[in-house]
């Protein structure tokens, strides 16, 4: 079956008449599906870096569907919490698989995401026309943040208990404020039952719907825009007689197909880790959440997960505790500037000079080694290494709209290339 | 560009390289004496026989204190192939059935009494901290006249537990190096039991702890072995048909 025929199916099936063609009298299916994929053209240079959006939305249903199965056994509340996550793993019929995914998949999430973000800072992605689709993405990142917090905390062992500590306690720095909100958010005078029950509603019905809606926000904008792609080069700029894109190619079927073999090879991944090493060496569960909940005993070192670990490591590189969460509140939402930081006259690294794919190099394994050092324990030598990696992170962000500028560039080819 | 396959490396090797770092199983204990910190448990939670010792073991000596509360008799005689008349002859509690969850008839009250704290639940023991933990402190208990319990462990120090396996192991001291620090252990008084027997039945205890933390462990690989080459044939699939599809762009 040629491409052009996988297209005339709907067509065929409408003149046909029948089911097919009352309902699409009433609802626009074959519209949609035109518009949307079969006739939607993405540029035909997609590399690697441009699985992560789909498998993104992949992870979303999975957290879903295993969410809505672990929802049936889990029984919220101080005293049952624990015990119903034990009960789910242990006397549910493959409770443990749908556990195990579900926890893996809060980090699957993690990883598919920042590389995800990564591909639009390799690419100028988040540059215009596309600065909406970024903010839109950026909001997601925010609420995924929340989402994987208020989870962490629901199978109430003692990482989940001093981790909504640590985190809530941050609001206790806002001036005047402060302390108000934090006895808001947790309920009671301490993280407590309260805490939990709230803490559940949100995780299950409030972030989720918040997150279907950005993610619908995410996609219907992108493809308003179109993809951008490796050599950030706009295709629509060159079109063909009848209208299409000549560098583009329609997403179904053939990144459809594509984007089913990075399914595959993501699920082969994710099946390694859930079937073999579901807590990935303390990274994904950690051994002091095996021990339920106790305020009286703090485990040591409190770390959060490692997708946060970023941050609080900025968070604790500086002494003073207010000025460390406005720093670590900068190091989030500094990404949401990035559209407008960028001067650069190109999008893609491809056809940047040094300074930029230094600075963008030096971010990286800022980032990577932000991520180590707030895994360890807060003593020497990692506070003061926080403290020298957190400032080409700032670097990179905040000289950009200087480095970018001054950058020297490489001539954008007119169509898009194949091997850059 | 280069680093994309990099990339995609480190993402496959890395679940291997963490098993990797697993002590390898039945570790020999070398002619040098290894530190007691390095000490592995090398236990294989698929060795049944092994697991049945640990049950054996644990019913024997720990019950008395600690409960497996997660834990029922009945799915633990199903996992370790222990039939059903066995288990209810030898290694039920008297007034629990099989269906019941496996539970010390110590009251909790009096055993903070006796000991200064409740003895722990073990059942998820080997997750919170490990299996070469357990193996550690089961085997580093010693000699300490000053203290109450008569005892004292190197990979827990001042614990509330006395040295209740020192029957079978026999009783030893601490000799400290030049440093005051801890240097070697020397014998006291030797057990009913030998030193390779001992080890046998420490590592038979946590080999069961760590089966107990996480009952479905040995069914998940059995399982996840089948997962994982059914997901890369159909990638393998996924990828010719993808081919098929790409060959007329350029």
């Amino acid at each position: 079956m040629t491409p052009d025929d996988a297209n005339k199916t709907g067509y065929r099936a409408a003149a046909k008449g029948g089911l097919w063609r009352w309902i699409n009298h009433r609802l626009p299916v074959d519209t949609f599906w035109r518009s949307q994929l079969s006739e939607y053209y993405a540029p035909k240079n997609f590399n690697i870096w441009y699985f992560f959006g789909s498998l993104a939305l992949l992870v979303l249903v999975l957290q879903l569907v295993t969410g809505i199965f672990l929802t049936m056994f889990y029984k919220v509340g101080a005293a049952t919490s624990f015990d119903s996550v034990e009960f789910i793993m242990r006397e549910v019929r493959f409770g443990w698989l749908i556990r195990y995914l579900h926890s893996a998949g809060a980090s699957a999430f993690f990883i598919v995401v920042y590389l995800h973000m990564y591909r639009a800072l390799l690419y100028g992605s988040y540059k215009a026309p596309r600065e909406l689709l970024w903010l839109f993405g950026m909001i997601i990142y925010l609420a995924l943040m929340a989402e994987a917090f208020l989870g962490y905390v629901l199978p109430w062992g003692n990482m989940s208990f001093w981790a909504a500590t640590v985190i809530i306690n941050l609001f206790g720095t806002i001036p005047g404020i402060g302390p108000g909100l934090v006895e808001w958010i947790r309920g009671d005078y301490g993280i407590a039952d309260a805490t939990l029950n709230r803490f559940f509603s949100l995780h299950v019905v409030a972030v989720p719907l918040v997150l279907l809606l950005l993610v619908a926000l995410h996609l219907v904008a992108l493809h308003e825009v179109g993809s951008n792609n490796p050599d950030g080069v706009e295709i629509k700029h060159k079109k063909d007689a009848r209208g299409r894109p000549l560098d583009g190619i329609p997403f179904h079927p053939y990144y459809t197909v594509k984007d089913i073999v990075g399914v595959c090879v993501f699920l082969t991944l994710l099946a390694i880790v859930v079937f073999f090493v579901p807590t990935f060496g303390d990274l994904f569960l950690e051994k002091a959440n095996f021990e339920p909940a106790n305020p009286l005993s703090t485990p040591d070192p409190i770390s959060p997960s490692w997708y946060f670990t970023p941050y609080y490591a900025i968070l604790r590189a500086v002494p003073d505790q207010r000025i460390g969460a406005l720093l670590m509140l900068i190091a989030v939402v500094s990404f949401f500037f990035l559209p407008w930081l960028d001067r650069s006259p190109v999008k893609s690294m491809r056809y940047r000079g040094w300074i930029s794919r230094t600075f963008l190099a030096l971010f990286t394994v800022s980032f990577l080694a932000l991520m180590y050092l707030g895994l360890q324990p807060a003593q020497e030598p990692f506070v003061t290494m926080a403290r020298i990696f957190a400032v080409p992170y700032f670097a990179y962000f905040w000289l950009m709209p200087f480095y970018s500028r001054i950058d020297a560039v490489k001539p954008v080819p007119e169509r898009v290339t194949f091997h850059g | 560009m280069g680093k994309f396959p990099a990339l995609a490396l480190i993402l496959l090797a890395a679940p291997l390289v963490l098993s990797a770092a697993e002590p390898a199983a039945g570790e020999a204990e070398a002619a040098a004496p290894v530190p007691w910190e390095n000490w592995h448990a090398g236990n294989n939670v698929a060795d049944v026989g092994s697991l049945q010792r640990g049950a054996r073991n644990f019913m024997n000596y720990c019950i008395g204190c600690h409960s497996l509360k997660y834990m029922r008799y009945q799915r633990m005689g199903d996992d370790l192939d222990i039939p059903t008349a066995a288990l209810s002859a030898d290694l039920v509690a008297p007034g629990s059935t099989n269906l019941d969850y496996i539970v010390s008839s110590m009251p909790a009250a009096d055993a903070a009494n006796w000991f200064g704290k409740t003895p722990p639940d073990l059942s998820l023991i080997a997750r919170s901290r490990s299996p070469d933990y357990i193996y550690r402190f089961l085997k580093t208990f010693y000699s300490d006249p000053s203290r109450s319990t008569r005892s004292d462990n190197l990979a827990y120090p001042s614990t509330a537990m006395p040295a209740v396996l020192s029957d079978l192991e026999g009783v030893k001291a601490a000799v400290l190096g030049p440093t005051k620090l801890f240097d070697h252990f020397q014998t006291v008084s030797t057990g009913t039991v030998t030193a390779e027997q001992f080890d046998g039945f420490v590592r038979d205890t946590v080999n069961f702890l760590d089966y107990v933390g996480d009952p479905s462990q040995v069914e998940r690989r059995s399982i996840g072995l089948w997962v994982v080459l059914f997901l890369l044939l159909l990638s393998a699939f996924a990828l010719a048909l993808k081919k098929e599809y790409w060959k007329d762009v350029h």
